[in-house]
């Protein structure tokens, strides 16, 4: 056990919109000197405003998640006792492993947005998040798997996820990779496992079908709600109140109750995930996905958990439809280039498919392509499903927000694979 | 310049009553050892977008972050409550929390002698910062914007033009005596602008300029030029067919590559042997043209520290002699578990140090940039770079890509959309020619340099 530590963070961050401009300004107390101190300064935007009295009305939210115990009330040696789980059942998998690290996060955090029109709402938003990785050596070459996952739950997160669970495939990611061999270069065919994969989505189309970089026209999807803009397999949701999830939210931190959206359905582009700012200027109505890392932080669109639906092929049948190809399972990130859709994303677990098979591991290589070509080069979506165990944070602007994703196993047609292996 | 300002000295003599008060109460509470950083720091942000403001953010921030040995168990924790009471209740929570941690006697802080006493003043603080208001900023980010839209038809959206920045005022303070006063400002101002390509795509631009000194940002026309020049420079960009070629990256993609190998010569990674350098000291770990330095005393460098997060003085530290791996950076901690000498690179002050680079950079050789094209037949010209496809054990680097191609010794047509690989081994050992053109805009610096081969993945 090599570190602990904890901290307490309170503040408020006040926010004065016009039109479209914002101020915005934060203190790191609340008292009242300081929070009219920050009002005044946020308030600079728009000082041309008549004053106005507003009055603001308590509103509840339905909580969609509720820890029995959370883990920053155990006492530290029971969180102590969780790391020792992950560590010793990643060191049982093989003699091969040779390093394990584990560590373990819990945030208790509670909001209160008012705004001034009309609502204040209260919520608690507990987060836990364990990470495991492993490296594993043989013949002098040495090779890493890591595994994590969480949400917004509490000590009943490991029953459903035990920490020998997290080690244990750490471990067997770390010894897959001991054989992987120089991932080819090109284009080809690429399934998405389910799960995971869905960092994919969020990174291909979910960033441009935030509002912001529509209303600012920077977006390659700016002007195209209601055209195609995938394979007409995809229907692609973003889903702010699935139980605990890591992306779920009871309320954002503008104050609006979130609902479920459908952003693509079959193909077409329907809605963006719209703040406040974008919504009066789109003249709909908000999505509930105004976001902020902390009071110290503006809120913009973000996603919530943000997947694919299920199709109907059966992922045996995607597997065995390719030639030759890659089979993704596990990444460790992704960025987009908002403005024309190319994105990338890495690969950490991933396979050769030869002749319908699966077969080599393959080193990490990068998948490259641009959010609608490649969306649109779907050819199959299977049954199965699967959102990604609660491990992903999305960084938008400086600020980082936790988030879902998740994916049905999916064959795309055509895709870069970044390998080094040519012409293999 | 001078030393700081009387109101300079009365916010670090503040900052250090706090720290005091923190130090004492973990001696009241017997603690082995503590280490303390009071910090407070204040900005300005604006951003206009379309000629018109639509950020103005002010924020000041203030809180101690601390750590604690005791009986060789490690505990941190950071609070921005400074009152009296409140700290008193944070240190006791950390005395608390440290019984949690194992016994590990390499934690201890380094001994008091090994702390220095005197610092050089590296120029790090330009009073004229604090005095720039949200009108001024304003100002700067509209003409900034109104170039890029002036510069080029084809900028027809921008994500606005914005200037920041933030001065900060730091303090560190130990049990074992040590007292650092640090102080400093920065600014930038950026332009992002967008043009529009065919099919519906665009393609964005984005360029800044600043650093410790108002001084630095210079024209906010030319930030605005240079940013709708980079856009409109990626219009019909297109796939290159899939194959090995040579490499030239402009200096900006070649300090995003040297930053990798910064990644593998930190000491937490060298001892964890998460780095494919760990066992490679005194290797030829790169070709013999290039050399790295790490200085953490460049005046007004924007990685520069006058000591480090543990209380040492910094030092130079070779890091690549022409192509030989010469050392490491490390912390304390890092030193002792690699039975080394700490280097003088800790960060991370009030909470678990780590070491991290200042002013790394890669020496300039003496081509111009230009000739680095000279001979190449069919090849890449890398000016960005999209992803995180690097892993630090094994070496082995896919990133996508973009830039011009080279055909014939000249820049033709844009790129994009492809995927650059190799191993960072290789790619270091691969560097063929290096330029002249090293600028210490970023903390982490390169030249423009030539590698003989990657595998690029297009169509």
């Amino acid at each position: 056990m090599r570190t602990v530590g904890g901290g307490v963070d309170l503040g408020v961050g006040i926010r004065a919109v016009k039109g479209e401009a914002v101020g915005y300004a934060y203190a790191e107390s609340l008292e009242l000197d300081s929070m009219l101190r920050a009002a005044t300064t946020a308030g600079q935007i728009a000082r041309a405003g008549r004053r106005k009295r507003v009055s603001v009305e308590r509103r509840r939210v339905r909580a969609m998640y509720r820890p029995t115990l959370e883990v920053v009330d155990m006492d530290g040696a029971d969180c102590v006792a969780l790391l020792r789980r992950a560590d010793k059942a990643a060191r049982k998998v093989s003699r091969k492993i040779v390093r394990v690290d584990a560590s373990l996060a819990a945030v208790h955090k509670e909001v209160l947005v008012a705004s001034s029109d009309g609502a204040i709402v209260f919520d608690e938003q507990p987060m836990v998040r364990m990470g495991v990785s492993a490296a594993a050596r043989a013949k002098g070459r040495t090779e890493q798997g890591s595994s994590g996952g969480g949400g917004r739950f509490g000590l009943e997160y490991f029953d459903a996820h035990t920490p020998e669970s997290h080690g244990e495939e750490a471990a067997r990611v770390a010894l897959v990779n001991l054989d992987s061999r120089e991932a080819p270069a090109g284009t080809m065919p690429v399934v998405l496992a389910n799960g995971d994969s869905g960092i994919l989505l969020h990174e291909a189309v979910g960033h441009g079908l935030e509002a912001d970089f529509n209303r600012k026209e920077t977006s390659n999807y700016t002007g195209q709600i209601g055209e195609p803009v995938a394979s007409p397999l995809v229907t692609v949701v973003d889903a702010p109140r699935i139980g605990g999830e890591r992306g779920s939210i009871n309320v954002d931190d503008e104050g609006v109750v979130p609902s479920s959206h459908r952003l693509i359905v079959n193909g077409k582009l329907r809605r963006y995930l719209y703040d406040k700012i974008s919504a009066k200027h789109f003249g709909v109505e908000p999505t509930g996905s105004g976001r902020r890392q902390s009071f110290r932080h503006v809120p913009m669109p973000r996603m919530s958990n943000t997947y694919m639906e299920a199709g109907e092929d059966a992922p045996e049948d995607i597997i065995r439809s390719v030639k030759r190809g890659i089979y993704a399972v596990r990444f460790s990130g992704g960025q987009v280039n908002i403005s024309n859709g190319d994105f990338v994303f890495s690969l950490t677990e991933g396979y050769l498919i030869e002749d319908g098979k699966v077969t080599a591991p393959l080193k990490g290589a990068n998948l490259i392509g641009n959010g609608p070509d490649a969306l649109g080069t779907v050819s199959m979506v299977g049954s199965d499903f699967r959102l990604s165990d609660g491990m992903w944070t999305c960084g938008k602007d400086g600020q980082s927000v936790p988030v879902g994703v998740g994916m049905p196993t999916v064959k795309l047609d055509q895709l870069t694979v970044g390998g080094t292996a040519v012409g293999s | 310049m001078s030393g700081p300002s009387r109101a300079t000295k009365g916010r670090l003599d503040l900052l250090e009553e706090a720290a005091m008060r923190a130090l004492e109460c973990a001696s009241a509470l017997g603690l082995d050892h503590a280490e303390v950083s009071a910090s407070e720091g204040e900005s300005l942000e604006v951003n206009v977008r379309q000629g018109a403001a639509d950020l103005v953010k002010e924020s000041r921030s203030r809180g101690i972050g601390m750590r604690i040995v005791h009986d060789g168990r490690v505990a941190t924790s950071a609070t921005t409550d400074l009152g009296v009471e409140a700290v008193q209740a944070f240190v006791a929570s950390l005395a608390d929390m440290v019984r949690f941690s194992e016994e590990d006697p390499l934690a201890l802080p380094p001994s008091p002698r090994e702390q220095t006493g005197a610092w050089d003043d590296l120029d790090l603080y330009d009073p004229k910062t604090a005095r720039i208001g949200p009108k001024r900023a304003i100002s700067m980010a509209t003409r900034a914007e109104k170039a890029a839209f002036k510069q080029d038809r084809r900028i027809t959206s921008s994500e606005g033009a914005g200037f920041s920045r933030t001065i900060g005022f730091s303090v560190l303070a130990t049990s074992g005596g040590f007292v650092g006063r640090n102080f400093g400002s920065n600014q930038y101002l950026v332009a992002h602008v967008v043009a529009d390509d065919e099919g519906g795509k665009k393609r964005n631009g984005h360029y800044w300029s600043g650093g410790r000194h108002f001084d630095l940002i210079g024209s906010p026309e030319a930030v605005g030029r240079e940013a709708a020049a980079r856009a409109c420079r990626a219009i019909g960009s297109r796939k290159m067919a899939t194959g090995v070629y040579p490499v030239v990256f402009d200096k900006e993609a070649a300090g995003t590559i040297l930053g990798l190998l910064g990644s593998c010569i930190m000491g937490d990674r060298i001892y964890r042997e998460q780095s494919y350098l760990a066992a490679r000291l005194k290797d030829a770990v790169a070709s013999p043209l290039v050399t790295v330095i790490d200085d953490p005393r460049i005046p007004r460098g924007p990685g520069t520290r006058p000591y480090d997060a543990e209380g040492r003085r910094t030092r130079k530290n070779k890091i690549v002699t022409k192509g030989v791996l010469d050392g490491f950076l490390l912390d304390t901690y890092s030193a002792r578990k690699l039975e080394m000498k700490p280097t003088g690179s800790a960060a991370g002050g009030g909470g678990v140090p780590h070491p991290t680079s200042s002013n790394f950079y890669m020496k300039a050789g003496r081509q111009k940039p230009a000739s680095l094209l000279k001979g190449i037949d069919k090849g890449l010209y890398v000016t960005n770079m999209m992803g995180f496809g690097f892993d630090a054990m094994t070496g082995n680097f896919s990133r996508g890509a973009g830039g011009l191609l080279i055909e014939s010794g000249e820049l033709t047509t844009p790129v994009g959309e492809i995927t650059i690989s190799r191993n960072l081994d290789e790619i270091l050992k691969g560097i063929e020619a290096v330029a002249n053109d090293l600028e210490f805009r970023t903390s982490v610096a390169a030249p423009s340099f030539r590698v003989d081969q990657m595998t690029i993945s297009g169509n």
